[in-house]
């Protein structure tokens, strides 16, 4: 018999995922084996550990350029910093979701089965500590989020999106308190999600008939170079960029993004909006910029029309919520409409402005939700946004603290918001789509407003019974919070840092 | 081109459709009509739909935890066989693999044996 070659892989390329693979592997020993009063201290170390591991080896493989696994993943420079990134922000998001001081247990639900409004619910949600299940599913999530950025083919990309989408649903389901909220949030993403994935794994169908594989390297030269009728091709991208389009929160795909942000227990949200973030937008450059590059000109108009709706529509909606987490999830929507018009740039500019960006928006959206953990009142977190009147004067550090963050957001000098938006608008007209840099800038002026309207609400009006207190952080939030405001400020102040970073990973490799 | 090839899937198409036709009309006809309680009833196996208690209740989830567990071991099976089919062909690599792919499969095992989901009551 003929001997098989084993696939050549590139183990010190691949090691971030498998470091973050291996831990959480590792972490299901921890949740058999170690005993319950150890187990959270035990968990987090090992989720940190993992993450800081997994950092420092991309860190080591920062000029790696290369394609491994018979071409199934490309370890280039986008890779490498987007992993990086998500391997940074979900550091972050670990020491949200670790945070214990603010309610006594955690974030979490102690036992997810127990029927909500029972007897043995109202017990558990006195005291008992939530679940530590939690950190191994993020670090499967994450792991996950490495594998999608890196995926150089559409079936690689289509498990690497399964492997982080199931742990983000499971984690959805899982708050402490208003538990019935959380679950319909996990049962919408999960049924919406997988509809998802379905189109997405269409496209893959159709975007094969038309190829013959599944490989980025060859749909690009089939599109290039085969003269046959390209429906197969255009209509197996249209499913493709569905798939894409909805982890992103792109309208018209954005409709589980608010009751999603809104349900699921606050750290979550955070790790959601920032990682899955970067991760999808990283899938979406690499099958735009690589497989389909040659069809720019078909796609673009589309796709432009997509970010123009997810932009307005996202800062319209913004405009009129009542509660700060869908408010946040409506302006995570509208983010998601202008790093669309960074990847619609095209070119070294989009691709380096879309990265920064996703970085960027990362750390000052994490920081925002860190500090929605803070503000609370007897039932838990306080959402809605009069119940935030008044509460400068009561707190004023952790409301200036968030009045910086809503600046940012809202595209103010010397901060990362200005810089980022800055730098996808002006990349967008170096790429001659002028248009999108002004639906942009419309859309940044009504989605100042509601910004704006929560910080004239913290200050200018006077703090009421109703008004709740500011939770003292523990040292988790306060090192999430402290990290997230100082890299908006620092990315604000000093941006060369990181835009030398990203203008030197913008290239991928086939 | 030439539709031969599919000639036959069409007339499978036409036998399976006449063949559900036929059960469905001649049922009603021939069958006996001895109508009781079970009959009426809903076709479930498992847990009884209704009445639901108030509040939604409690419902056991052994039998899902066995059939998860299960499916557990028959995908390992599944790898398992092809493996061993060409076992002198794959080599080295394939032996490590497999024991990392059963490493993976006893971690969930475990967790299932230590957090009770063996146990019946």
């Amino acid at each position: 018999m003929e001997d098989l070659k084993a696939p050549s892989i590139d183990y010190a390329a691949v090691a971030p995922i498998l470091i973050l693979f291996g831990a959480a592997c590792l972490g299901v020993v921890v949740e058999a084996f170690v005993p319950r009063r150890a187990r959270h201290a035990v968990q987090l170390t090992l989720a940190l550990l993992a993450t800081l591991a997994g950092l420092v080896v991309v860190i080591t493989q920062a000029s790696t350029r290369v394609t491994t696994a018979v071409g199934a993943l490309a370890i280039d420079g986008p890779a490498v910093f987007l992993q990086g990134a998500i391997l940074v922000l979900a550091l972050v998001s670990l020491l949200l979701m670790g945070e214990r001081k603010l309610e006594p247990g955690g974030a979490f639900v102690p036992q997810a089965a127990i029927t909500v409004g029972s007897e043995a619910d109202e017990r558990q949600a006195a005291r008992a500590p939530g679940l530590t299940e939690v950190y191994p599913i993020s670090l499967f999530a994450i792991a996950g989020m490495l594998l999608f950025v890196a995926a150089n083919d559409l079936l690689t990309m289509f498990i690497a999106l399964e492997v982080f989408s199931l742990p983000l649903y499971l984690l959805c389901a899982l708050a402490r308190r208003r538990r019935l909220l959380s679950q319909e949030a996990a049962l919408k993403y999960f049924l919406l999600g997988s509809y998802a994935s379905a189109f997405f794994l269409f496209g893959v169908a159709l975007v094969y008939g038309f190829v013959g594989a599944v490989d980025l390297a060859s749909i690009h030269t089939a599109a290039a170079e085969s003269d046959r009728d390209p429906l197969l091709l255009y209509a197996g991208l249209a499913l493709l960029s569905i798939g894409l389009l909805f982890k992103t929160a792109a309208v018209p795909f954005h409709v589980w993004t608010p009751d999603v942000y809104q349900g699921a227990p606050t750290p979550v949200t955070a790790f959601m909006a920032a990682c899955t973030k970067v991760a999808a937008f990283g899938a979406l450059l690499r099958v735009l910029y690589v497989g389909f590059n040659g069809l720019s000109w078909d796609f673009t108009p589309i796709l432009g029309v997509v970010a123009v709706l997810t932009m307005i529509i996202g800062a319209v909606l913004a405009v009129t919520q009542t509660d700060i987490k869908r408010l946040l999830a409506y302006s995570s929507i509208a983010n998601a409409g202008y790093l669309l018009v960074g990847v619609l740039a095209s070119g070294e500019r989009g691709l380096a402005s879309t990265m920064f960006y996703l970085v960027a928006y990362g750390f000052s959206v994490l920081a925002a939700f860190a500090v929605v953990t803070l503000v609370r009142d007897a039932d838990g977190e306080a959402g809605h946004l009069s119940r935030w009147a008044g509460l400068g004067r009561r707190s004023p550090l952790i409301a200036g603290l968030f009045t910086f963050i809503l600046l940012a957001f809202a595209g103010i000098p010397l901060t990362s918001g200005f810089i980022s938006k800055f730098a996808v608008f002006a990349a967008a007209m170096e790429g001659g789509q002028t248009w999108l840099v002004i639906a942009g800038v419309i859309s940044s002026i009504v989605l100042a407003f509601p910004y704006l309207r929560v910080v004239v609400m913290m200050w200018l009006s006077d703090p009421s019974d109703a008004t709740p207190t500011v939770s003292v952080p523990g040292v988790l939030t306060t090192a999430a919070l402290a990290i997230g405001v100082a890299m908006t400020l620092l990315l604000g102040v000093a941006p060369s840092l990181l835009l030398d970073l990203t203008t030197g990973a913008a290239e991928f490799v086939q | 081109m030439s539709f031969s090839p599919y000639v036959p899937i069409v007339a499978l198409f036409v036998l399976g459709a006449l063949f559900a036709l036929f059960s469905v009309s001649i049922a009603p006809i021939v069958g006996p009509k001895r109508y009781n309680r079970a009959k009426l009833d809903a076709y479930e196996c498992g847990i009884e739909p209704t009445p639901q208690p108030v509040g939604g209740g409690r419902f056991p989830v052994k039998f899902y935890l066995t059939a998860m567990l299960f499916i557990v071991f028959d995908i390992e099976t599944i790898f398992l066989y092809p493996w061993a089919v060409s076992f002198d062909a794959l080599g080295l690599f394939g032996l490590v693999e497999m024991v990392l792919f059963i490493g993976t499969v006893f971690i969930a095992y475990a967790y299932v044996w230590r957090r009770g989901g063996l146990n019946w009551d």
